[in-house]
Parts: C-alpha cells; sequence; structure tokens
C-alpha cells in the first residue's frame, strides 16, 4: 500500500494553508486530497470581495485568495489529486478514496489533516412547513448557480436566516436584477456580520426582519409564495401576525454545521457543540495523528481566520511527524459554560514547555460589555473584558503565563457588566 | 405517430405502483399496450408518498380484496425485486401494545392473521424487549409478523415500468386524460395533448384520481375520500436503533404511527392521518410534533436531531374500505384497479399479475414469447465488490466520479438511470433513482452537478432541465452580459 506522510483532505482555504504550514515546517512528502475539480473550494465561488484583510491586509475576491495558495503550492510541487472522494478514514490512518483515475484505493498517511469544510443547513433540518416545490435552494447552492454557472434561480427573491452567504446573495441578485423582497431573521439579532449587513441589505434597500420566520412555503410545482410570522421569545411563530409574500425564490441562509461524518465514522469524539471533532490547543483530534481545522472543526466567520487555524494544524502535524509527540502531563478538559455556544480546544494537553493556549468561542446572544472569565472551578485563572461581542463574531483570546500544571479544569463563561 | 385507426389491445391510465405494475405484467403477452402519466415521471404521487412498508397481510379483514392481494404480493415480492433489482428487506413487523385492551386487540389480530394465513406470533413483554431492546418500557406485548418487509418504493415503481417498457410496452409522460368514450368495439381516450387512441380495454390505474377516470364512463360505486400522512426521514447512522417496523396497535382510523428502518438504512417515522383535499401536499407543524409524539412513545430515545426531511403523502382511501379491483360491470373491457390504499405497494405485484391475466383471457393474448422478466442490473459501490466495481471504472471512469457524497453515488450511475427505459428527466427523477440528493445535504452538493448532467445527457441547455414536472425549470434567466 502507498505510504504518505500527511494527507489533507479538503483543498479548501483551510486544507491549502495547512499544507503549505507543514511543507515549510519540514514535511515535503504532501498529498492534498480535494473532491472538486479545482482547489480552493468554496472560495472559488465567492467572486465577492472582502476576503484577506486580516491576513494578507488588503482586500480580494475569493478566488484570488484562493489563487495566493494555490500558487504557492503549485511553485512548491505539492502534489494533488482532484475529483477525488475520501470514502474512508481509518483509526490506522488509512485513506481509502475513489476517482475516476485510481479508481478504490487505499493509502496509508502517518498523519491526516481533516479540513472538508461544511455545509449549509437545509429546509429538512428545521422543518419548514408547507410544501416542496422547485424554487427553494441554500444560499450557496444559489450562489454556486449564479457564480459558477451564470444562471439566475429565480427573479422574486425572499431570504429566510441572516447568515453572511444570504447577505451577499442578496446584493449578488439585487446587481443582476433579481427583486430581493426581504430577510426574515428568527432570533432578536442578526446572524451576520455588520459590514454585510450595511453593504448587502441596507445599500440596497432591503428590509431585514428580526424574530420572523417563514411559516408556510406555498406552491405546488413552484414556489409561488411564502407565508412569514413573527416569534414570541421562545421563537414560536405568533398566531395573527401571518403575512402572505409573493416569490419565485426562497434562499435559506440559516446556518452551517461541519461536514464531519468522516472522522465520526473514524471513531474521533465528536463536539456536540459544535459537530466537528474534539480537539486539543495542538487541533488534534481524539486519534493521535489526525487533525482537524477550518469550518469542519467549527464554523468560521472569515476565511482569514481558517487560514490561520490551518496553519497552526499544518505546523502541529509537521511538529508530531519530526520530532515525535511531546510527553503529555496531563489533560484539562475546556468546557463551554453561560453565554458560550461552544469553545475551543475541548482539552489541553499539557506538555512541560507549555505556556501560551489561544481559545477560540462563539457567543450564544449579543453582549455589549463582555467580561470573560476563566475558572478551574470556583477559581478565577483569569478575567477579560472585551466589548460587543455577537453570535456571527468568532472571539479569540489566549492564556499565556499560566501555570497549567497547577489546573485541573478550565471553565469558559461570559457576562455582562 | 400511430395511424388514427390504430386500435391499442389495452391503455393503462396512471404510471403509478399499480399502473406500472398492471404494464409489466401484461407484457407478458403480446399486445400494444400503452401506459399514459400526467406527470413528468412515473410514481409521482401515492406511489413514492408512502411508508415504504410491504405489509404481511395480518390485519386487512378476512375475504376483502386487501387480504387477499396484500398476502399474495407479499409472497410475490422477493422474487419480484430479484427480477427488477429492487432493494427489498424482509425484516419483519411488530405491532406494539401499550395497554392490557391493546394485549386484547393483538390476541384477536393474532386469530385474524391466521384467518388471512399469516404466520405471526405473540411476544411477550421480555420478548419483546429482548428483540427490540430499544423499545418505550411502556410496551406490553407485540404481534411479530416476520413476512413484512421494505422495499424501495421509488425504484420499484419505476423498474416495473422499465422492465414493461424492455417487454415492448409504451410509455406517454406528461399526458393527462381528460374524456373516455366508449364505441361499439373499442374505447376513445382523449387527452390534454388533443390526442384520440383507441383501446380494446382500459386498465384505470389513476390513484388519487380514479373516480374522477372512472366518471367518464360510468358513476362510480365508491369515492376516494383522501387523507394525508405526514413523514419524519431521519438520517441513516452507524447503530441500528430499530430491527423490525413498528407500529402502533391499530385503531379504527388507521395503522398509527410507525418506525422503520428503510432500506436505504435511513429511518422513517410517520405517517399521520387527516382528511384532506388531493393536491395538499403540505406539511404542518402541529401535526408533524403530534408524529413526534407517537415515534417517542415506541422509541423514547428516537435520535430525533438526525431528522433531515419531512414529507407527506396522500392515501387514496376509499368510501368502501377496500380496492376496487376488476372489470366494470356496466363497462365490459374496462378494469379498474382503483381506491389503492394501503396496503397498495405490498398488493402491487398481486394485483398487476391478477388484471393482466382478466385482460389476456378477454382478448384471449398468446403468450409474449420475448418476455423477459428482469432488468439490466445496474451497478452501484454498494451492489459491486471493490475490485469488480475498479473493473467498471476501468471500462467507464465515469463510475470513478463520485456526485453524491451523502449517498455515494457515482456520475455513472446517474448517466445509466437516464438513458434507462423510463429513464430520468429531472433533477427529482435522477434522485428517485439513485438516490443522489436524498441524503443529509438534500442535493445542497450534487443537484448542480446532476443538472450539468442531465442537460449533456438529454442534449437540452441548463436552463431547459427540470427540477420535477415540466415548468419547473431550475435556472430562469442568465447572468447579465453572457
Amino acid at each position: 500500500m502507498k505510504k504518505v506522510d500527511l494527507v489533507i483532505i479538503g483543498g479548501g482555504a483551510a486544507g491549502l494553508a495547512s499544507a503549505l504550514s507543514a511543507y515549510s515546517n519540514g514535511v515535503k512528502d504532501i498529498l492534498i486530497i480535494e473532491r472538486g475539480n479545482h482547489l480552493g473550494g468554496i472560495l472559488n465561488q465567492c467572486i465577492h470581495n472582502g476576503f484577506g484583510l486580516e491576513y494578507f491586509k488588503e482586500e480580494l475576491s475569493g478566488p484570488e485568495y484562493a489563487d495566493r495558495f494555490i500558487k504557492k503550492i503549485e511553485e512548491n510541487g505539492i502534489k494533488y489529486l482532484l475529483n477525488t472522494q475520501v470514502l474512508g478514514i481509518g483509526k490506522d490512518k488509512s485513506v481509502t478514496y475513489i476517482n475516476s483515475e485510481d479508481g478504490f484505493n487505499k493509502i496509508n498517511a502517518r498523519a491526516i489533516i481533516f479540513s472538508a469544510g461544511c455545509n449549509e443547513r437545509t429546509a429538512g433540518q428545521i422543518s419548514l412547513p408547507g410544501n416542496r416545490p422547485k424554487g427553494v435552494y441554500t444560499a450557496g447552492l444559489a450562489q454556486k448557480y449564479m457564480n459558477i454557472d451564470g444562471y439566475l434561480v429565480g427573479k422574486r427573491v425572499y431570504i429566510l436566516g441572516s447568515g453572511d452567504i444570504g447577505l451577499i446573495m442578496a446584493r449578488r441578485m439585487s446587481l443582476e436584477g433579481a427583486k430581493v423582497i426581504g430577510v426574515s431573521e428568527l432570533m432578536p439579532y442578526s446572524n451576520g456580520l455588520n459590514r454585510n449587513i450595511v453593504q448587502c441589505l441596507n445599500d440596497f434597500d432591503i428590509p431585514l426582519r428580526l424574530s420572523n420566520t417563514v411559516t408556510k412555503v406555498i406552491g405546488r410545482n413552484n414556489l409561488e409564495a411564502i407565508e412569514i410570522s413573527d416569534v414570541d421569545a421562545n421563537l414560536k411563530p405568533i398566531k395573527g401576525t401571518e403575512k402572505i409574500i409573493e416569490c419565485d425564490t426562497l434562499l435559506l441562509s440559516i446556518g452551517l454545521y461541519p461536514f464531519n461524518a468522516l472522522l465520526k465514522q473514524a471513531g474521533c469524539e465528536v463536539n456536540p457543540r459544535t459537530k466537528g471533532s474534539k480537539v486539543n490547543q495542538n487541533l488534534e483530534t481524539s486519534i493521535k495523528g489526525i487533525y482537524s481545522c477550518g469550518n469542519v472543526l467549527h464554523v468560521h466567520d472569515l476565511v482569514d481566520f481558517v487560514t490561520l487555524e490551518g496553519e497552526k494544524a499544518g505546523k502541529c502535524a509537521a511538529y508530531d511527524l519530526i520530532h515525535h509527540h511531546k510527553h503529555v502531563e496531563k489533560r484539562i478538559v475546556v468546557d463551554a459554560k453561560e453565554n458560550l455556544n461552544y469553545v475551543l480546544p475541548n482539552y489541553i494537553d499539557v506538555t512541560k514547555d507549555l505556556n501560551e493556549v489561544s481559545f477560540s468561542f462563539r457567543v450564544k446572544k449579543p453582549i455589549s460589555k463582555g467580561r470573560i472569565t476563566f475558572k478551574d472551578g470556583d477559581k478565577v485563572i483569569k478575567t477579560i473584558t472585551k466589548m460587543n461581542l455577537i453570535p456571527s463574531e468568532m472571539v479569540k483570546v489566549s492564556l499565556n503565563n499560566v501555570d497549567f500544571n497547577e489546573i485541573a479544569t478550565i471553565d469558559v463563561s461570559v457576562e455582562e457588566f | 405517430m400511430k395511424d388514427i385507426n390504430f386500435v391499442y389491445d389495452s391503455i393503462i391510465i396512471g404510471g403509478g405502483v399499480i399502473g406500472a405494475s398492471v404494464a409489466r405484467y401484461l407484457s407478458r403477452y403480446k399486445g400494444n399496450f400503452l401506459v399514459i402519466e400526467k406527470h413528468n415521471d412515473c410514481g409521482e404521487e401515492t406511489s413514492s408518498r408512502n411508508s415504504a412498508i410491504v405489509h404481511s397481510g395480518y390485519d386487512p379483514i378476512p375475504g376483502t380484496q386487501k387480504a387477499k392481494f396484500n398476502v399474495l404480493g407479499n409472497k410475490m415480492m422477493g422474487q419480484v425485486c430479484e427480477d427488477l433489482n429492487v432493494e427489498f428487506l424482509r425484516i419483519g413487523s411488530i405491532t406494539v401494545a401499550f395497554s392490557k385492551e391493546e394485549d386484547a386487540i393483538l390476541l384477536s389480530l393474532l386469530e385474524r392473521a391466521k384467518e388471512n394465513n399469516v404466520e405471526a406470533e405473540f411476544l411477550t413483554q421480555d420478548q419483546l424487549r429482548k428483540i427490540e431492546p430499544n423499545i418505550s418500557p411502556l410496551a406490553t406485548s407485540g404481534l411479530l409478523c416476520k413476512s413484512a418487509g421494505i422495499v424501495n418504493p421509488f425504484t420499484l415503481n419505476i423498474k416495473f415500468m422499465e422492465n414493461a417498457m424492455d417487454n415492448g410496452v409504451e410509455l406517454h409522460l406528461n399526458e393527462e386524460v381528460t374524456n373516455i368514450t366508449k364505441r361499439v368495439d373499442f374505447y376513445e381516450v382523449f387527452t390534454n395533448l388533443g390526442n384520440i387512441y383507441r383501446t380494446k380495454t382500459i386498465v384505470n390505474a389513476a390513484g388519487l384520481y380514479s373516480d374522477k377516470v372512472l366518471s367518464f364512463v360510468e358513476k362510480p360505486e365508491f369515492e376516494i375520500e383522501p387523507r394525508k400522512g405526514e413523514y419524519f426521514v431521519l438520517d441513516h447512522f452507524n447503530t441500528s436503533f430499530v430491527k423490525h417496523t413498528l407500529f402502533m396497535c391499530p385503531t379504527k382510523v388507521g395503522k398509527g404511527i410507525l418506525v422503520s428502518p428503510t432500506t436505504s438504512f435511513n429511518y422513517i417515522l410517520g405517517p399521520s392521518n387527516d382528511l384532506t383535499y388531493k393536491e395538499d401536499y403540505m406539511t404542518n407543524t402541529d401535526i408533524l410534533n403530534s408524529v413526534k409524539e407517537g415515534a417517542f412513545k415506541l422509541i423514547p430515545s428516537i435520535p430525533l436531531q438526525e431528522n433531515i426531511r419531512q414529507f407527506s403523502g396522500i392515501r387514496a382511501n376509499s368510501s368502501t374500505h377496500d380496492f376496487v379491483i376488476g372489470e366494470s360491470k356496466i363497462n365490459k373491457g374496462f378494469f379498474n384497479c382503483a381506491a389503492i390504499m394501503s396496503p397498495g405497494l405490498a398488493s402491487s405485484p398481486a394485483i398487476g399479475e391478477y388484471v393482466s391475466d382478466l385482460i389476456k383471457n378477454e382478448l384471449n393474448l398468446e403468450i409474449n414469447p420475448n418476455f423477459n422478466p428482469k432488468v439490466r442490473k445496474s451497478s452501484s459501490l454498494k451492489t459491486l465488490g471493490k475490485d469488480k466495481y475498479n473493473e467498471l471504472i476501468k471500462e467507464n471512469p465515469q463510475y470513478g466520479k463520485l456526485i453524491c457524497r451523502c449517498e455515494r453515488v457515482s456520475e455513472g450511475e446517474i448517466v445509466d438511470s437516464i438513458h434507462r427505459n423510463c429513464g430520468a428527466r429531472s433533477v427529482k427523477g435522477v434522485k428517485k433513482r439513485t438516490r443522489s440528493g436524498f441524503g443529509r445535504c438534500q442535493g445542497t452538493f450534487c443537484q448542480e452537478d446532476v443538472v450539468k448532467i442531465l442537460a449533456r445527457e438529454l442534449n437540452i441547455s441548463l436552463d431547459e432541465v427540470n427540477y420535477d414536472d415540466l415548468g419547473t425549470n431550475i435556472l430562469v434567466e442568465t447572468r447579465k452580459g453572457q
């Protein structure tokens, strides 16, 4: 069986960054496996700008952003397979894939970085009531038809959910001559980045209805209309607030979730909060030598952060491949408490020289003045204040100058003060 | 086009599982047979919107058409599915009681099973818990019917029609019968396309509209009273938490909520049972909540968070509470397969065989010496071993390109599903045949690829590809400047 030092599954933003980082940290025998016919993943259909502000300090489109990494992959001669689907990952770090050239094939990896991205939530997952006509799409699928194939899926559009792809598509379809009637958001706050609310809705006079949702899809063969309703504090529709809106398209921008099925099947522990894998501070899953990063680990707000996480995974994998794993003295379990949707890492493997751990989390509700608290039982380890925390933005904070050997568990919480 | 004076031996109205089955069994005989289906595919209504159960036949009232055809159909299903390359698993069903009164009902049903010649077995609470460990601790007893099974209802329907067409039957899609006139030696069948077809016999397999089709020639003695059932579909996952089809103890209104694995190893929960009108396929939050309650009652640990889709189907229930099968007493040559409600899917092969033989006797049809009961097998990752599949990829690299990652469907399978008799003509047609788009992502990833493959293989442009029926084009306008 063919052997490869490092197999990277998924050639999008996370996979490309992890490959380049592993390469520059000394691992040369790398294989990227990508299901699409091009490296770059979803970036290829994101033709709007706004990518790279954090990482490159300049504003790029999705394909431009991807290209910077793809060029380096080519320059370094890092190998990749396109149009290739991974079917299974073994505990022994074997990778089974299929494509037209090799057929079914199995390779043995010394380490795996899993960077397969995320899925969009569908109408079925939220039990959207009513009919199932043509005309209901996830925003990302409509984006693919628009930007890759050059077609509009409809002319009178309503959007459920204020996720960023929906907002971007509101602008995109407006520019192409469709009428975007409005956006309904179940929560009392937007789930998209503020800049997208301003640039994609406000600038186009598209109303955003908060605490509102679609309560009926109407139309036997083709979408004819939707019924929207206000919702109460428990997110239940309020009778008597129904409104019928005629439209031929309903885009769903109701959230993303990691496409983590392969690692779940491999036996990697799943974090029920994120649906991604549980990882330590080095992004290593519960199976030694398998790492996870990018949106398949937890859904990010900005691709720049995906890149940084990919780089970290590549660096950690390279270190472990070249120097072998450091001796772990103890494991600290990290838990998300009050007002946190989740926190990463899920555990800290304490090694001798460990002096800093960075954490990522999202808050459950907007908090204008936040006090972030790290606790070991009742003992406060550290507090950090941060302003304007919102669910649509990922928060990154670090613990340093702490003696991790003295800590049993870490609970992270945020409160308004 | 056939000559205006051409007379068919039989025209079958409706390409659902019953019409397709009659067509398939008729193709055992020499003759000119035509199926007229108003949708862009076969099996678009009740046939593809049901529980996908091959009932054992223990519970219909003895002596009814339902009892007769259900028991016979169940016996035939194994061979039929082997011939037609359709997924069928005889996993058995258990009807579950939750009280002393229901225990007594199960015992009376055990007697009924004997009358219907169906093997059944009463299970005590302990026995029940042993074979279904996840069943509610409140369940008191069960009635096990080992002959019950689950089938892929989409492909059963489509393969009946494919096999019928392989053996010479014609299929007209997107054509709706608008009237029928009886002449001296034949019937004239009028359609919405302005066609008039002549035929010696007619098979009324119009499902929900079978009362309407019969009313073209006589006043029906029954009326379709449509009842809607709403369902949840759960994703497939590693653990099998239910091994049999689990029914609630039946009540006067019906069989109640069931929880069952499907042939694709998903799980299905449902159906509700509410009066409706014929085009009402909407799902409703309140009704689905009642389905949830029923499913929780059977299996408290049911993983509803794995829910990936809800759907509804409409039963063609009859005011007479039984199937209407056989030749009209008034109109010779007019054969009804009407009011096919549950257990219609299980009964479908038996009804097809029976009605085709009635027609054969009436018209003195000869045996078709070229009849081949088997369809060409399709090749999929699931059915071929690794080595054979690799050989296939070498022959046809399209089998190495996976389009649907949730259900692991290759481009080769999709192309094959388009180019068979009764081939896919729409995104939904591909979905029903190959399962591409049936998985957790619900086509979010593969739909665009499927649209491109359909356009290429049917030699049409991208914006001519329909989601389902004609006029459901997914892409409506090109981007500016293109």
